[in-house]
């Protein structure tokens, strides 16, 4: 119970710092991969601070709410991860969370902002089925959807949830916006639609939804840790390696690809997810 | 129990007065006292039932009179709508009518059966029913009211009929009352056949063309499911010699072989009537009628009445050939209709879809016949009758006030129909959104899916359940978004359509707050009656879950509204590349003219509309029910 409860409390702290870190690495990699120097490591904290200290712009004042809800809902999901509870719950609670932040975007009624929100829900249909066979997948091998249960096997699910596996890593690249699935907004310039969901944010909006982003980006980290964590102590050390190997891939592919069109991204995410994660599922359904 | 004739045969006499009432005060006071005197009755009715000890209990064995009474209604009623299948022209239907009839007043009369069954039957599922039909029909009803009489000034083209209008919204309760409450098969049947025939009457209430083609084609469809049922019914009765509805179950629970054909008929008249693929095209067509008796047929009646059947045969199916087709279809249907609903601007057809793509996923609950996944159908089945009437009602209420019901017109309704947003808001999120009853439902259904290692459903649930949000997240991303062109809008919503609003949003909400308490001492119990096994869906890990979401979803929005409503912000106009015309609504084009901005939502028509897709669907679904058929006659025939 107290390491449920300290790791809860661990995230609502250090997650935004490792958050942030995380982007200030991506940045870097992606400059050297650019041949560029890049920023300062610390540099996303630079920036949140300049960002905090900017008057309030806003096209509409309701969209705070929103954000700080949207804010507040991502950190719920998390700490129920991190303190072991049901994790289909779990998910359904981030898709709320994901509903906030599309209200604050339509809020505006602003063109860029609202073309990003209704692409930001075809990216929603997009992952979710596979978010929702991942838990279904923790549940066959663990029997319960319950996360201190799903940690405490013996082998690592992803012997058994290869397939699983594959799958959301892929919808990974959408989760965290990245190329060629960063369709509903971008980390880089020059898109045809600005900064889609984020283009009528700015100051303390947008320092929200970066500080929700980073949030997020350590909560799905964390359930990809799910596949490698077992009774074993020492595989906490490879699931930060198996992490790190991860979050390179993303960058790697984020720097390496142009973006998609929505369908394409569509066809192959429900495909992706359809034959990996199905057929995976249905294997297991069968041995189990 | 006396109230129970009282509050079968209630709706009825308040028809007739409203049949012979002329147009105007009476009609208005009658409606409202009617509807107010059936939920005195409901509850009356269950107040009587916790005092008995609220356990299952048979009555009324010896029921003569009301056994001629419903053979003479259910003959009048054949003759009805053979009168109207010549009238208008479709002779065929009038077959479905009159060898149905043929067929129960054979089983009655010619097979020899035990006579003296009880003929009502009361437990919780059935108490929850009429819980359901009274208090979302009685508001419907209230709400109908005023609205008929704006209807009519709308539309100078229809016939004045309202007092019929209102009349056969009260018969419709009533016998949607008969049916839950029944336990005798003619019974059953006959208040079966009674809510097809007043659909059918409804939905051809306005007489044009259209509405009568699809009055027809609902009581067709509707009629061949009772035909189904009247087959089946005949076959167990002569067989078994019983007319009882809940030997009939257990029969099925045991594996009476002759309760084989009589359930998988049984299931498809249900699928006939919750509108499931390949049938559903009846329940789109039937919004023509009256926004109160759409309304009416997807929320609290019709449509549930095939839920409540399926449910009842839940046990029965549970693990046979039928329960696993029924449990196909349903969750086929919810992850294509879910689909078709995308493709609807519409509000009313996005609703409809809504419906059937909902029902899908109860009628796969009930398919799978375990204790989990009829929780979930439960639970779906009352937040789907709150939610759906309430949204049928507001969306019929908005079209009175802006001419329209097209979503795309809804763009900044909080702006200029406040009072109708909220409620419409409140509605769709009680569809969807955590930790609200859709949602717990499809967690628990998913997890019994997994359960029964049944794959495809699994598959049906992960992906339906993508598509079920983004066509009630972008509805919803309408309502708040900043207007188009700040235009007043004149609120004509009527006092008692916003007060049966209210109350069902109302109820909506506090539904959601306790429903893990309902779920303790209310349904729990009803899955004992059923399935003889106790057991505990919501875990006490999972209670304690649930609470803090709910705590979250009411306490943190508000909280924050007031807080950053201090925040001083610097407001500006919107991003549009620097040709913002100045006030967010327009542009400056090309020619350097302003241009109206217009937001739209992404629909996909020519990709998913049910033009594209419904009919391939219905070839789909109409395969699995002949395989059904096909192997259960096999196995009997072996």
């Amino acid at each position: 119970m107290r390491i449920r409860v300290i790791s809860a409390i661990a995230y609502i702290l250090f997650a935004p710092l490792i958050g942030g870190l995380l982007e200030g690495i991506d940045r870097k990699i992606s400059a050297r991969m650019q041949r560029r120097v890049g920023p300062p490591l610390l540099q996303p904290f630079y920036d949140l601070g300049k960002l905090l200290h900017k008057q309030v712009i806003s096209v509409t004042n309701m969209q705070a709410f929103l954000l700080l809800s949207y804010l507040v809902f991502i950190m719920l999901t998390g700490v129920m991860l991190f303190s072991g509870m049901d994790i289909l719950l779990c998910m359904f609670t981030l898709s709320t969370a994901a509903m906030f932040l599309y209200f604050a975007a339509c809020i505006t009624s602003s063109p860029y902002s609202t073309i990003g929100a209704s692409r930001e829900l075809i990216q929603i249909i997009a992952y979710e089925p596979a978010v929702l066979l991942t838990c279904v997948g923790f549940y066959l091998v663990s029997g319960s959807f319950r996360v201190s249960r799903i940690i405490d096997v013996n082998l690592s699910n992803l012997v058994y949830l290869p397939g699983v596996f594959i799958a959301f890593v892929f919808i990974l690249t959408i989760k965290m916006r990245k190329s060629p699935f960063d369709i509903s907004t971008a980390h880089h310039a020059h898109q045809e639609i600005i900064k889609g969901i984020t283009s009528e944010m700015g100051a303390l909006n947008l320092a929200i939804f970066t500080v929700t982003e980073w949030y997020e980006n350590v909560f799905l980290l964390a359930v990809i840790a799910l596949f490698i964590i077992n009774k074993n102590p020492w595989s906490i050390v490879s699931a930060l390696i198996v992490l790190a190997f991860v979050y390179f891939l993303e960058i790697l592919i984020d720097n390496s690809s142009a973006r998609m069109k929505y369908t394409h991204m569509l066809k192959m995410a429900w495909g992706v997810t359809l034959v990996l994660a199905g057929s995976n599922i249905w294997v297991l359904m069968l041995i189990k | 129990m006396a109230v129970i004739p009282l509050l079968i045969c209630f709706p009825f006499l308040a028809a007739a007065v409203l049949l012979l009432s002329k147009n105007g005060g009476l009609r208005d006071l009658v409606s409202y006292l009617g509807a107010v005197v059936i939920m005195c009755l409901t509850g009356a009715l269950w107040v009587a039932w916790i005092g008995s000890g609220s356990r299952p209990i048979d009555l009324y064995y010896n029921t003569e009179i009301a056994d001629h009474v419903i053979f003479g209604a259910e003959i009048f009623m054949m003759c009805l709508v053979t009168f109207l299948c010549f009238k208008y022209g479709y002779k065929r239907v009038s077959l479905l009518s009159i060898i149905p009839t043929v067929i129960i007043s054979v089983t009655e009369f010619a097979v020899p059966h035990r006579p003296r069954t009880a003929h009502i039957f009361l437990d919780r599922l059935s108490m929850m029913m009429c819980l359901i039909i009274a208090i979302i029909g009685g508001l419907i009803i209230i709400y109908a009211v005023g609205y008929m009489s704006g209807y009519h000034m709308h539309h100078k083209e229809v016939k004045n009929r309202s007092n019929y209008f209102l009349a056969l919204l009260f018969v419709f309760m009533g016998a949607m009352f008969g049916f839950v409450l029944a336990e005798s098969l003619i019974w059953l049947f006959f208040f079966w056949e009674c809510t097809s025939v007043c659909s059918f009457l409804l939905i051809g209430y306005t007489r044009t063309e259209e509405a009568i083609k699809n009055s027809f084609r609902a009581l067709w469809m509707n009629l061949f499911g009772g035909l189904g049922l009247s087959v089946g019914i005949f076959y167990f009765a002569y067989y078994v010699g019983t007319l009882s509805l809940r030997t009939f179950i257990n029969a099925g629970v045991n594996g009476n072989p002759y309760a084989l054909l009589p359930v998988a008929l049984m299931a498809f008249a249900a699928l006939t009537k919750s509108a499931q693929l390949p049938f559903s095209t009846w329940l789109l067509g039937a919004m023509v009628a009256p926004t109160p008796s759409s309304a009416l047929l997807h929320s609290a009646t019709m449509v549930k009445a095939g839920i409540y059947i399926l449910l009842r045969l839940s046990p029965a199916m549970s693990g046979t050939v039928t329960g696993t087709m029924v449990s196909m279809i349903g969750g086929f249907t919810f992850f294509v209709a879910s689909f078709m609903a995308i493709a609807q601007s519409d509000a009313k057809r996005v609703l409809a879809m809504s419906t059937v793509s909902n029902l899908g996923l109860m009628v796969a609950c009930a398919g799978s016949g375990t204790p989990e996944t009829v929780w979930a159908g439960v639970f779906l089945m009352i937040f789907h009758a709150v939610s759906k009437s309430l949204l049928f009602l507001d969306v019929g209420a908005t079209e009175n006030s802006i001419h329209s019901r097209d979503i795309e017109d809804m763009h900044g309704m909080i702006y200029f129909l406040p009072k109708l947003a909220v409620p419409m808001f409140i509605g769709i999120a009680g569809m969807f959104l955590a930790p609200f009853g859709m949602l717990i439902s499809k967690w628990a259904a998913l997890r019994a899916a997994v359960d029964e290692k049944n794959l495809v459903m699994l598959l049906f649930i992960a992906f339906g359940s993508a598509t079920t949000s983004f066509y009630w997240s972008k509805w919803m991303g309408k309502i708040i978004s900043h207007p188009h062109a700040l235009t007043q809008v004149k609120d004509i919503t009527r006092k008692n359509e916003m007060i049966s609003m209210v109350i069902q949003a109302v109820m909506m909400v506090v539904l959601c707050m306790l429903f893990p308490f309902i779920s303790g001492i209310y349904v729990d119990p009803m899955l004992f009656e059923m399935f003889g096994t106790s057991g505990q869906v919501l875990s006490p890990g999972l209670l304690v879950m649930l609470s803090i979401i709910i705590l979250f979803v009411f306490a943190i929005p508000p909280v924050f509204y007031l807080y950053s409503s201090k925040i001083h912000t610097n407001r500006k106009l919107s991003y549009m590349g620097g040709i913002n015309a100045g006030d967010d609504s327009c542009f400056i084009d090309s020619f350097g003219e302003e241009k109206r901005l217009w937001l739209s939502n992404y629909y996909f028509a020519n990709r998913i509309g049910i033009r594209k897709i419904m009919f391939p669907c219905q070839l789909v679904t109409t395969a699995i029910l002949i395989a059904m058929f096909c192997i259960i006659l096999g196995v009997l025939l072996k």
